[in-house]
């Protein structure tokens, strides 16, 4: 009983003890901290190099590869668009010159047949004007002949009128030269 | 990072008539399924926040990454963003044959800042408020250099100690110093760890204790919510802090030699 009463005293005095100061301190549970301390680092230090430090490391080398690999991708990609785009660009300069060169060939080709239209209206054209002139010319010398006729006629009847007896021929002779005047 | 009034904090006793904050209450460790005798193999609330942590890891870095994804979801992204911050950092600071350690390094890593970020969930449990965790990672990474050091140098690592740029009468001197700063390490490196952690979660139990007494609990609730971003910081930098440390010691096993 007395040792028991001792022990309870002792146990109570040194939890006061350990309750005033720095529960850190009390050595008496030191060894299950370190022993559960060993279980938790060694437990971490497994999963860290077993498992998540290997993954991690996969991942990111993986993705360092799939990058680099995207880039030089791209960067043929790119070498490719710019020979493309040279190659667009000297088609488009042939496709210009072959273009100007097919103007300029139908530009000759309808100067000539409109030159050869020219020409033949401009034949037509003379030819019509000279067979105009001639009826023109024609239909002048028909009238001057009536004129002339009907100032005849009209000479002859005024002398009749007059009283006159008029020669034809002295008649006809002074009017075309009156005619001519 | 206990919420005030429950069970591992005790805020305000009214039959005492005070305000009574217990800060520190919250780092006690306690079986988890009763009972009052620690042994070495009980589960504690601090097992169950390691495993949490655990857990969390397994699922960020290995559930997280398990589609592969060329293009990453947000859980992939994180893992990726931790495996380039870590290996970048070893990269940089101890060069290629640091890479070595890599696997070794994110555990660190990862086990620290899972863990404060974990403590800062309410209800949760600060696993790196504790010194007997952050002391024997500090002294497993202490191990580790030295160790690493005389296996690749053999006697040459001890030219770390010797600053064979100063004059020679110093030297000895230097030496002395070096020598203690080396053993300095790991105390150094633990307790920044561990008190940084400590401090940001017994000052958010100070001001919630003090969110009890009305006149007081809108700037007791406005400075935990300020604490709360501070400590969201603390948690990765004292993390980074951590890891960068054990790269830059790691780099003296490597190419020791000023």
């Amino acid at each position: 009983m007395a040792t028991e009463a001792v022990q309870a005293a002792a146990g109570a005095a040194a939890e006061a003890a350990s309750k005033g100061g720095m529960p850190q301190l009390d050595f008496s549970t030191y060894a299950n901290q370190i022993f559960w301390l060993a279980v938790a680092l060694v437990l971490v230090f497994l999963i860290v190099s077993k498992l998540a430090l290997p993954r991690i490391g996969g991942i990111l080398s993986e993705r360092k590869n799939t990058i680099e690999r995207d880039i030089a991708a791209a960067e043929e990609l790119k070498a490719k668009a710019v020979s493309a785009e040279a190659a667009y660009n000297q088609a488009l300069a042939d496709a210009r010159a072959e273009a100007l060169r097919i103007v300029g060939e139908t530009r000759a080709a309808i100067q000539k047949d409109l030159d050869a239209a020219t020409a033949v209206a401009d034949r037509e054209i003379a030819a019509k004007s000279a067979e105009s002139e001639k009826r023109i010319g024609e239909i002048r010398d028909q009238a001057v002949a009536a004129v002339t006729e009907v100032a005849h006629e009209t000479a002859g009847d005024i002398v009749a009128a007059l009283g006159g007896t008029a020669d034809a021929a002295a008649i006809k002779a002074a009017v075309d030269s009156r005619l001519k005047g | 990072m206990p919420w005030p009034g429950t069970k591992g904090t005790r805020v305000a006793d009214a039959s005492s008539g005070g305000v009574q904050i217990h800060p520190m209450e919250q780092f006690t460790i306690h079986p988890l399924f009763g009972g009052h005798t620690l042994h070495w193999y009980t589960v504690t609330n601090q097992t169950l926040w390691m495993a949490i942590a655990v857990l969390v890891i397994f699922s960020l870095l290995v559930l997280g990454t398990s589609a592969r994804a060329m293009v990453p979801g947000r859980m992939q992204s994180v893992g990726e963003l931790a495996y380039n911050f870590v290996r970048d950092m070893i990269e940089d600071v101890a060069g290629k044959d640091g890479m070595a350690f890599f696997p070794y390094i994110v555990t660190i890593f990862m086990f620290i800042v899972t863990c404060n970020f974990l403590a800062l969930i309410p209800f949760s449990f600060s696993v790196m408020a504790q010194f007997a965790i952050t002391g024997v990672m500090a002294i497993a990474v202490f191990l580790t250099v030295t160790i690493t050091g005389f296996i690749r140098h053999g006697g040459g690592f001890l030219k770390l100690f010797w600053v064979s740029a100063a004059p020679a009468p110093l030297r000895p001197v230097l030496a002395v110093i070096e020598l203690l700063s080396y053993f300095v390490r790991p105390v150094s490196h633990s307790i920044r760890l561990g008190g940084n952690m400590m401090a940001g979660h017994a000052v958010f139990e100070v001001f919630a204790g003090f969110a009890v007494v009305a006149l007081i609990s809108p700037v007791s609730v406005l400075a935990i919510a300020g604490m709360y971003a501070l400590e969201i910081i603390v948690a990765f930098v004292q993390a980074y802090v951590f890891t960068i440390l054990t790269v830059v010691y790691l780099k003296d096993a490597l190419h020791p030699g000023h």
